[in-house]
């Protein structure tokens, strides 16, 4: 190796970071800080979190949605309302996320401004109860899976960004108790500020399984006390409160609302392949001490959760993947080689059929599973049968649509490259989104 | 959104799936093994569904999207499309060869169905019509037909061989695809109904196939065969601008009943597998993928893919029924499906074993049968073509 170009570059890299010249003035440990510490973990930030949490103790019974049977026939039409949302998000995507989405991977990180505009659209009230100032009368899964989607065919990681609070509140809605709702639900619904708070369920381990949690919940008279660790957190740095899942002795799987400011809770970013835009950290928690009270998901309702994720991050994959279709046929019409646009082989155009064929599959099946969540069917087979098929197709198409696109694919200036990574994360995240 | 069938209509199929079980199966393999021998049993079935399809064009012709349920609010139909698509699905979880081998209900009567003026109707009304489009040296490219009809008189005279003819030796009569002049293409291609024992017309073998043994292919061969002009099916003009657009149109009706019979094996094959196997697995629908069994996650998968298949078919059968054109989704739903059901009928014998393999089992005639599904009424090549046209907006000059 050390004959070609690239292999001399790399000797003379280590040779360099071997140098004792280099040694002694430092610039090894900044070197080495600067092409992997700083870049992929291990930063300790300190927490921004600073909301004080009161619950004033009136609701008596939780607010809940309630699941409506919507039709007894086959139909895949939007009600009006859908419609005027996903035309609202379509809008929006359009106009703030396309154009900054590059930039922003880049970033790593949502804009203040885009934030703000985002909160203005109103989206955070089609999770809550009318009876809490929202805009919900009845469960909305299926608004929530189009608003997925039409964000995530702006970026994925923006998506998951802007949704990742309202992941957190929706399962506030579903699960919450009468005190939980009304200390965390009303600062969502406050005007002019961004209340941040992240599902944690993710630990960066090998096979990891949701229903085989090492973070652990200890019982200890009238609190929990909880260790373990959790990564690839979006907003992690932001969040007031994550939602932390933890195994708890002869229970099972559970879920625990855990203020950011809580004692041993330490945050740190924890970059991925991609999702760029989302800021993911990593939360350790030793000995953190939360009162019972902070049970948000029994083992009972653990399952649905979980479900819940996976749709999410399904109506995630249908979104990009659509934008993906249309980016790789803009770009097959219009690029030429052998003097005729590349779509006129069938090698190219068949591949393209194919993520038509593959992303509306997807679609399909997220769109069963939704709506029987919506309907208050069973909807457990159906959801994991959709992340089964979203996960697998989604990796399929980011990595065709950087294919489609050539040398162009694998370039930054190109968005091909971030669907390709991106998606990745659909078969992986069990963090941040619930619909 | 709702996306789980009226339980009126699931009463509906579960009936048929109760007889796929009692009536088909147990002459399924017998069947298989006697190629060329008309199942007698079918009669019933021909009588039974001559009866409860009277006009909709048979099991695989009711494109009319007759509203048998429909929403009073909203106006939304669920209808003639989307119960043959579940009912076609019932019947070939049953035996596929014997579903197609079912006097009347093929796709020559579809084809009656879809251009017939009133007249033809009423005259072909109890006529069992095979459908013969391919020829020995045109498949998929069906606008180069060779066969040629002359006018003389009151008659055309019709000349070309026919092959690939699903119950073509059974039927009572072949529609037959013809051009009035090579010339002019597609546009100058029409169909006849051509009854059996017209002079000229001639049987010339049943082929030997992989599958769907119980359903005979023929090939016919047409000699200076005189045929009335007054079955000549639509209008006789030559019309370039949608001459041939009109005939294709068949298709998008048909397409999802195919793959409804592609549904209907690989579910067969997939329930078949999990019995055999339900004493080794543990489907929790929970455990993540990677982290169970192999034969279990290939389960997982193969599923996935059956039901994401049999929803884009419920799909664009739905959008049938409710008049929204569905040229794009008919094919993505046929495209899928055929080759869904090609990998689950074939990975099911694998996941089995010599069980799979052998005869005493129905799993590797499933796996036999399968394939033709992704071949006939538009090989998956065809789709994707037609997929890729759409989406690209290529005309057929352009991606070729």
């Amino acid at each position: 190796m050390s004959n070609t170009p690239l292999g001399n570059l790399f000797s003379a890299l280590n040779n360099a970071l071997d140098s004792k010249v280099a040694s002694a003035l430092g610039l090894r440990k900044l070197l080495v800080k600067a092409t992997y510490t700083s870049a992929f973990n291990g930063i300790n930030v300190a927490t921004k979190a600073s909301k004080v949490f009161t619950a004033p103790k009136k609701q008596k019974t939780a607010h809940r949605l309630e699941a409506t049977k919507k039709s007894n026939l086959f139909d895949l039409n939007l009600t009006e309302d859908q419609q005027m949302i996903q035309d609202t998000i379509k809008d929006f995507v359009a106009q703030k996320i396309t154009p900054v989405a590059e930039h922003s991977s880049e970033e790593r990180k949502v804009s203040a401004e885009l934030n703000a505009s985002f909160n203005e659209l109103g989206i955070t009230y089609y999770s809550v109860p009318e009876a809490m100032g929202g805009m919900l009368n009845e469960k909305a899964t299926v608004t929530q899976m189009i608003i997925t989607e039409n964000l995530a065919y702006g970026d994925v990681g923006i998506a998951l960004a802007l949704l990742t609070p309202i992941g957190a509140l929706n399962a506030l809605v579903a699960y919450g108790s009468p005190e939980q709702q009304e200390t965390y639900i009303p600062p969502f619904l406050e005007e002019g500020s961004r209340m941040v708070a992240s599902i944690a369920v993710n630990e960066a381990d090998t096979l990891f399984d949701p229903f085989q949690l090492s973070t652990k919940a200890e019982k200890k008279g009238n609190s929990y006390v909880l260790n373990g660790e959790k990564n690839m957190i979006p907003l992690a740095d932001q969040a007031e409160f994550f939602l932390v899942a933890a195994d708890v002795e002869g229970k099972g799987s559970q879920v625990f609302i855990v203020e950011a400011k809580s004692k041993g809770l330490s945050i740190a970013t924890d970059r991925g392949m991609g999702l760029n835009a989302a800021e993911m950290g990593k939360i350790t928690l030793k000995n953190v001490e939360v009162p019972a009270t902070a049970l948000l998901v029994d083992n009972n309702n653990y399952n649905g959760f979980i479900d819940h994720i996976r749709l999410s991050w399904c109506a995630l994959a249908v979104g990009a993947s659509k934008a993906a279709l249309e980016y790789v046929i803009d770009y097959a019409n219009s690029r030429e080689a052998f003097g005729e646009p590349i779509s006129h082989r069938q090698a190219v155009a068949f591949m393209i059929a194919n993520i038509k064929i593959e992303m509306e599959a997807m679609q399909v099946l997220t769109q069963r599973a939704v709506s029987r969540a919506e309907q208050g069917l069973d909807f457990s087979k159906e959801a994991y049968l959709a992340s089964v098929l979203c996960s697998e197709k989604a990796m399929e198409i980011g990595t065709n649509s950087v294919q489609l696109l050539g040398g162009y694919g694998f370039c930054r200036d190109y968005p091909a490259e971030r669907w390709y990574r991106d998606l990745r994360a659909v078969a992986i995240s069990y963090n941040g989104m619930h619909l | 959104m709702n996306l789980e069938i009226p339980k009126g209509l699931q009463n509906f199929v579960d009936g048929a799936y109760a007889l796929a079980r009692t009536t088909f199966r147990p002459i399924s393999r017998k069947y298989d093994e006697l190629e060329h021998t008309y199942p007698k049993e079918l009669d019933l079935f021909a009588a039974m569904l001559n009866g409860a399809n009277d006009g909709s064009g048979g099991a695989m012709g009711g494109a009319k999207g007759d509203g048998k349920e429909k929403a009073e609010k909203t106006g939304v139909r669920n209808g003639g499309n989307m119960s043959n698509v579940l009912n076609i699905q019932a019947m070939s979880y049953g035996d596929v060869g014997l579903l197609l081998a079912i006097p009347r209900q093929g796709l020559g009567n579809a084809a009656i169905a879809a251009v017939a003026n009133e007249e033809q109707a009423k005259r072909f009304e109890k006529t069992w019509a095979a459908m013969a489009i391919t020829e020995p040296g045109c498949g998929s490219d069906s606008a180069a037909i060779r066969t040629t009809a002359v006018k003389d008189g009151d008659d055309y005279i019709l000349n070309g061989e026919k092959i690939f003819i699903t119950s073509g030796e059974r039927a009572d009569s072949v529609v037959v695809w013809a051009t009035l002049d090579k010339k002019i293409g597609r546009a100058a291609i029409k169909s006849f109904v051509v009854e059996k024992g017209t002079p000229g017309m001639e049987l010339i073998r049943t082929e030997r196939k992989l599958g769907i043994r119980a359903s005979d292919t023929a090939a016919i061969t047409f000699t200076d065969c005189r045929v009335p002009a007054k079955n000549l099916l639509g209008s006789p003009e030559i019309n370039i601008e949608k001459g041939f657009a009109g005939v294709m149109e068949t298709f998008d009706n048909t397409r999802p009943f195919v793959a409804a019979m592609a549904l209907g094996c690989a579910e067969a094959s997939l329930e078949r597998t999990r019995d055999l196997l339900k004493k080794k697995i543990d489907l929790n629908y929970k455990t993540p993928i990677n982290n169970v069994k192999a034969i279990e996650a290939e389960l997982y998968r193969l599923e996935a893919e059956y039901e994401a298949s049999r929803l884009l078919t419920i799909k664009a059968a739905w959008m049938a029924d409710n008049r929204i054109p569905n040229t794009l989704e008919a094919s993505v739903c046929k495209a899928k499906a055929a080759r869904v059901a090609g990998e689950i009928t074939l990975k099911c014998i694998e996941l089995c074993g010599s069980l799979g393999y052998s005869q005493n089992e129905l799993l590797e005639k499933w796996g036999r049968d399968s394939k033709i599904l992704d071949i006939f009424e538009g090989t998956q090549q065809i789709q994707q073509l037609i997929i890729a046209r759409r989406i690209l907006g290529k005309g057929s000059s352009e991606l070729k």
